[in-house]
């Protein structure tokens, strides 16, 4: 099928190209990283996870969100949501390959990556990262291409695809609570030793996901005769507005302990996040901002009216988005690294490389999202779903 | 035998994997040679190895002039770079002030000399290290013969988690390439030609010098102070309890870093009160 | 053959890619290394093995050294000869072979082998000796 990636309309060409010029520019900006060390990103001693790493922990919440498709449709039969669930499954798997990608970006010494499984080491959470996320590439792939390849042929797909997709759906959330366990075991971190660290993960994923998925399926909608169907836009919709909820009730919990138990510990990066510390405030604007996009976000997906509609749907996803990559996909690692195990205040700021690298690394997870969505809507436009 | 193609290209597929396989295994499992060769020469044995800092004999030290022999020392045995810029600085035994390095006992009244007075810090070897069970690649473990947590820089892949997980603050990567950065910095780097430097990209922590001990040999740092006759800094075996680490000990005050972590640190501070 | 031309045409273009190093290099060969040794590596007459095998399994010499020195422990080397080495390429090699570009580089090179271990390790030059013992005596001795 992968000969539908290959015939497409100039516009097709054009962001394909556009993108491929992304990735050159963040591979060139790669290259002087791989020279001179990760010292020209703005990790320190004190703060030594960024954007990179940033970004892997919000795309794994992506990547889990195709379970959200997945499990109305294969364990409760909602049969809606089949016209959707390869949409939601290409998602997850472009999502791993980004997230994977930004570990290998952010790694100070990558030749050794293989080094984890070479000496893998079951005590180490990083190593069990590495299983159950390389795994539910393997299962969307399998699940995902099998019942594209079906649906194609105009058969059903094979008992095996379901059972598969039956295991992909713990393992969706697996994906994200391990990688929550990375930062939530740590007894020399405050901002992230919390039991409902996990929880949020899973709240965050599945309202950000989803989201994406949205804007996405709209977007599918403009540019080809694919239509997603407004009754699966609109459920997800009511998905992402539970999901939302959840995330934005479990962060007003962590606020409560943190404050109302007044322990400076607890209490110290929520204020250096909100309101600065150490004469260092550069998240605090962030932060209020993802406050705002927050509240916006809530009001739009809570009111039936603009659930409903489309349009104001998009901009509630939107408002979810910024609202949860700013918390979840920006200042979650590093603040968490603030203060230092001194009570010391560095600040990180990424650098304009970074930056660089970081946007030509989703300008890669574009490009895959691109060909994969491109086969799966050629797949369904052709079947005439 | 009629075999049709798809059954041709699953057993040839199998055969290579089994080939490949084999030839691997075999090469990762055979015996070597070399190894029968490798058996210890006897040393200096501990069970746990563990540190006693005196600050006050430093300060008393400070007090005649400036005294950093201990980090010089331990900086030039191991070409350990000085930037001079804490974002890329490279720490194995350094100095912060007492409110610093013990922030949980801030007290709004305690003996306003004592919350600025520097303390030594280095990594404490810690007998439930949270590092070590972080790594992925077992770069960092601890030691079972003397309970050293070490530091193999073949190994480390520069994943940084176990600075994410230190309680201390005691590890540092290196963000950029020692040899290039200090280039023009200072022209003796690097100072010490029995020891390595190392690339970019991995992480480094003190190792109580273990290259030293594995040699009868103490630390570079308690040998520098003892030479300047201070002998602020005390190395010895926490489970021999006639040692000279469990005599200080036991007769005097002491207190550790973050303690209700249950990471078990075994560098141990006097408290002996009258900062003045 | 449909597009013979063409067809053709790259096939001998790519034939003389393929062998473009043959004819850039024909009729030189490349000098064979000569590895020197140092005065000191002289006087010692033997390595820490047989010079046979060593010039054939330094490498797996060193690879079982490093996971022996630093992963368990072990930093001493029982040599066939009797004689116990301490387990160090920084130490126990570069200090008889200290002239890595005259010696180590001269075979490396011409196998273009580039290994890692420079990285880290370097030969160590006689102002760097000379200067370590200055700092030895100030913080050591």
């Amino acid at each position: 099928m992968l000969e539908y990636a290959l015939k497409g309309s100039r516009r097709y060409w054009g962001w394909l190209i556009f993108l491929l010029v992304v990735m050159g520019i963040g591979f060139s900006a790669y290259l002087t990283q791989f020279k001179v060390g990760l010292g020209i990103t703005g990790m320190s001693r004190d703060v030594s996870w960024g954007l990179y790493v940033a970004q892997f922990t919000y795309l794994v919440g992506i990547a889990a969100s195709g379970v959200m498709v997945v499990l109305p449709f294969y364990l409760h039969d909602y049969k809606a949501f089949g016209r959707i669930t390869v949409l939601g499954e290409f998602l997850a798997i472009a999502a791993v390959l980004l997230c994977i990608t930004f570990v290998f970006v952010d790694l100070a010494y990558p030749e050794r990556i293989l080094n984890v499984m070479l000496f893998p080491r079951p005590n180490s959470i990083l190593f069990w990262d590495m299983i159950v996320l390389n795994g539910y590439l393997l299962l969307n792939i399998l699940v995902g291409w099998n019942a594209l390849a079906a649906e194609r042929k105009g058969v059903h797909y094979q008992k095996w695809v379901k059972v598969l997709a039956y295991i992909s759906i713990p393992w969706a959330f697996s994906i994200h609570t391990v990688t929550a366990f990375l930062y939530s075991g740590m007894p020399a971190r405050d901002y992230w030793l919390s039991a409902i660290m996990a929880a949020r993960f899973l709240v965050g994923a599945f309202c950000s996901g989803p989201a994406v998925l949205i804007l996405l399926c709209l977007i599918i909608r403009k540019v080809s005769r694919f239509d997603p169907g407004k009754e699966q836009m609109r459920t997800l919709g009511g998905i992402v507005a539970y999901a939302f909820i959840l995330n934005i009730f479990f962060l007003l919990l962590e606020v409560f302990t943190a404050f109302y138990s007044n322990i400076p510990a607890e209490k110290a990066t929520w204020i250096y996040l909100y309101e600065g510390m150490g004469g260092h405030g550069q998240f605090v604007p962030w932060m209020w901002l993802s406050v705002v996009a927050g509240v916006v976000g809530l009001l739009l997906l809570i009111i039936p009216g603009t659930r409903r509609r489309l349009d104001t749907l998009a901009v509630g996803c939107v408002a979810v988005i910024v609202c949860t990559w700013i918390e979840k996909g920006f200042t979650l690692i590093p603040a968490g690294l603030t203060p230092n195990p001194f009570d010391q205040v560095f600040p990180y700021y990424p650098t304009v490389r970074e930056v660089v690298i970081t946007i030509g690394v989703y300008a890669l997870g574009f490009f895959i999202l691109t060909v994969l969505y491109k086969i799966a809507i050629s797949v369904k436009e052709e079947v005439g779903a | 035998m009629e075999v049709d193609r798809r059954a041709f290209l699953k057993i040839a597929g199998l055969s290579g994997l089994l080939a490949l396989g084999g030839t691997a295994a075999f090469k990762l499992f055979a015996p070597g040679e070399v190894d029968a060769a490798m058996e210890a020469v006897p040393l200096t044995e501990a069970k746990q190895w563990a540190m006693v800092v005196d600050m006050q004999k430093c300060w008393a030290k400070q007090k005649e002039g400036e005294c950093k022999d201990c980090i010089l020392a331990c900086d030039y045995v191991h070409n350990v770079p000085r930037y001079g810029d804490p974002k890329d600085a490279i720490k194995w035994i350094f100095e912060e002030p007492y409110e610093d390095t013990f922030p949980e006992q801030q007290r709004e009244f305690a003996d306003e000399n004592l919350k600025k007075l520097p303390f030594l810090l280095l990594c404490n070897h810690c007998t439930n290290p949270p590092c070590c069970r972080v790594c992925p690649t077992k770069a960092t473990w601890k030691r079972e013969k003397d309970g050293i947590v070490m530091q193999d820089l073949h190994r480390c892949i520069g994943c940084r988690f176990c600075m994410a997980a230190c309680p201390y603050g005691s590890r540092s990567l290196n963000w950029v390439d020692p040899l290039v950065e200090m280039k023009d910095r200072d022209p003796r780097f690097p100072y010490n030609p029995d020891y390595p430097v190392r690339s970019k990209g991995v992480v480094e922590k003190c190792t109580f010098c273990d290259q030293r001990v594995d040699r009868g040999m103490t630390p570079a740092c308690v040998v520098a102070c003892k030479k300047k006759n201070v002998n602020a800094l005390t190395f010895g075996d926490l489970t021999d309890k006639d040692s000279n680490v469990r005599k200080l000990i036991r007769e005097n005050y002491t207190i550790v870093r973050k303690p209700q972590l249950g990471t078990g640190p075994n560098v141990f501070y006097i408290m002996r009160g009258n900062y003045a | 053959m449909y597009d013979g031309g063409k067809i053709i045409v790259g096939l001998v273009i790519g034939l003389c890619l393929l062998f473009s190093p043959y004819f850039f290099n024909a009729g030189r060969a490349a000098k064979a290394p000569q590895p020197e040794l140092t005065p000191q590596a002289k006087k010692a007459k033997v390595c820490v093995a047989p010079t046979e095998w060593i010039k054939a399994n330094h490498m797996h010499l060193l690879d079982t050294w490093r996971n022996s020195a630093v992963r368990d422990g072990e930093r001493y080397y029982h040599s066939a000869n009797g004689k116990i080495y301490y387990e160090s390429l920084q130490t126990t090699c570069l200090d008889c072979h200290s002239n890595k570009a005259q010696f180590c580089d001269q075979c490396h090179n011409y196998m273009d082998v580039q290994p890692y271990c420079w990285t880290c390790h370097f030969a160590p030059t006689p102002k760097e000796k000379s200067q370590w013992k200055s700092i030895e005596e100030r913080f050591l001795k």
